[in-house]
């Protein structure tokens, strides 16, 4: 392996506002190989904003510093917009939570993936159209001759969520980041959905950023987890070792979660340690 | 204390619920469990009066219900919503939310039973005056199960309380309405999507998959793996994969 997939050294992202500048991510560091990386934290804790600053998409108001930060070796920080297009939803792709919202409501399934199919690869209309079938066979439709012609709000969440994912494939991009991508979904869809993530990102040999709040989750899909807390990394382990977390903050994550093999009553809560935001 | 037999509501030409019966014991929880379009919540909303479009029977603390409720039924029967957000009003400060169900049902004393209703979902004083999004998301459900509770009910309805929570406010929530159960001796009918949560709270849980009621199941057979249905077994095994694997 060459360079890795992304370096990210010291990253703050801060807002400014009425009070003052707030900061959502105080230095966050790490290095991304073909690897699934998953990154956990509650809301706030500045887990979305880490992996959207490596596509530098974020909202307007956000000022972004970093000692480093690079996506294949080019320079994120001072790349122009120019530069930025062709890194996103080319060699880097993003998957949102809800694809309810991120699926154009008036173009059929197939011209949208046959859209971003296009963008990097020269075809006629009929190869288009072959690769859109074979994305939408790869996320497992069943009959995707048909679901081509479909609207998305002819599609159910898991449906909608697959063709998102096949949207991102179509490109043949290094990295793909989920951001939340299954916490929309019943429980049954939400396991096929990351199995499918899984299997494609490990068959392709790209590197995979899982964004989500739920740590059990993170740690049976991924190989490495980061826990995050007030725009801070607290703790990054290896996802096998969850059970043997040191952190307090990651621990209480675990135990106050209901159980059905062990259950406690009451609940573990969490007492926040001040020392863990400073 | 609630007694559901043969329910059954139409949406136009589909049967979101297809007879569906169950009993709660006063002071008991019942839980049901099921996905998106199982019909879990449209129990819920027949049970208490927001679907007036329905079939069966119904009956809370031995009245039967008709499709219009009274104020006495509110007063014995509240509902607790997913979203705190969306069900407090975004204008109305704690204190008027928690006021308005006094006033609804003509309670007095209604300075003391705000200030009292804060301590019991455990928020600090100044909470009172403030606007709902002055709140955090966990702040904001303790007010809609405080505005729930003033009004003194023996039911609660609670349709996935906590989905919108944080897993560590989520715990808190949680414990509170173990806590508030036992003093008050309230009697709950909870839905979710997250079985953990579910067992958690309900000894007896009620498994839906599309429309019906496949299965009612005890806590320990559940544990144990006793189930009989096979979505139930379905649903057991996703969540224990991921419990074993955290």
């Amino acid at each position: 392996m060459t360079a890795p997939l992304v370096e990210m050294a010291g990253l703050r992202v801060a807002f400014a506002t009425p009070t003052g500048v707030s900061e959502a991510v105080r230095g966050v560091s790490l290095t991304l190989g073909q690897e699934k990386l998953g990154i956990v934290g509650e809301s706030g804790s500045g887990k979305s904003l880490t992996a959207r600053a490596i596509l530098r998409l974020l909202p307007r108001t956000a000022r972004l510093h970093a000692d480093r930060l690079a996506f294949d070796g080019i320079d994120i920080l001072t790349a122009s917009e120019r530069a930025m297009r062709r890194i996103r939803g080319r060699r880097a792709g993003l998957i949102l939570q809800d694809p309810k919202f991120s699926l154009n409501p008036v173009m059929t399934i197939g011209a949208q993936i046959a859209e971003a199919w296009r963008d990097h690869t020269k075809g006629s209309r009929r190869t288009a159209r072959e690769a859109v079938v074979a994305l939408l066979d790869q996320v497992r439709i069943r009959d995707p001759g048909r679901v081509a012609g479909l609207y998305p709000h002819e599609l159910s969440g898991g449906m909608g969520q697959r063709v998102m994912i096949a949207m991102m494939l179509a490109p043949d991009p290094e990295l793909l980041i989920a951001d939340e991508p299954t916490s929309a979904l019943d429980a049954t869809v939400q396991a096929e959905i990351l199995r499918l993530i899984e299997d494609l990102v490990s068959r392709r040999g790209m590197g995979l950023i899982l964004i989500s709040h739920d740590l059990p989750l993170v740690g049976h899909f991924c190989d490495r987890v980061m826990v995050m807390y007030a725009g801070k990394v607290l703790e990054e382990l290896p996802a096998g070792e969850l059970a043997r977390a040191r952190h307090p903050y990651t621990r209480g994550l675990l135990a106050c979660l209901p159980s059905l093999t062990h259950p406690r009553a009451p609940l573990a809560t969490l007492s926040r340690d001040p020392a863990w935001a400073a | 204390m609630i007694e559901v037999e043969d329910l059954r509501v139409r949406f136009g030409q589909t049967e979101a619920v297809r007879g569906v019966s169950f009993e709660v014991a006063e002071g008991a929880s019942f839980g049901i469990v099921g996905e998106s379009g199982s019909g879990k919540s449209t129990v819920l909303r027949a049970l208490s009066g927001l679907n007036p479009d329905w079939t069966g029977h119904m009956r809370v603390a031995g009245l039967t219900l008709g499709r219009r409720r009274g104020r006495a039924f509110f007063r014995r029967v509240q509902m607790v919503f997913q979203d705190p957000y969306g069900s407090l009003h975004p204008r109305q400060t704690v204190d008027r939310a928690l006021s308005e169900p006094l006033l609804v049902h003509g309670l007095g004393d209604i300075d003391r039973r705000v200030e009292r209703a804060l301590i019991e979902v455990a928020l600090p004083p100044e909470a009172r005056f403030r606007y709902p999004h002055q709140l955090s998301g966990g702040q904001r459900q303790r007010v809609a199960i405080a505005r729930a509770l003033m009004a003194e009910p023996g039911v609660l309805l609670l349709d996935e309380p906590t989905s919108a929570l944080d897993v560590s406010v989520q715990a808190e929530v949680l414990n509170l309405l173990a806590d508030l159960q036992l003093r008050r001796g309230l009697t709950y009918v909870l839905v979710s999507h997250n079985l953990p949560v579910v067992a958690h709270l309900c000894p007896l849980i009620g498994v839906m998959q599309n429309g019906e009621m496949v299965e009612q199941i005890g806590f320990e057979d559940l544990r144990a793996g006793r189930t009989r249905h096979p979505h139930t077994a379905e649903l057991r095994a996703l969540s224990v994969e991921l419990e074993e694997a955290g």
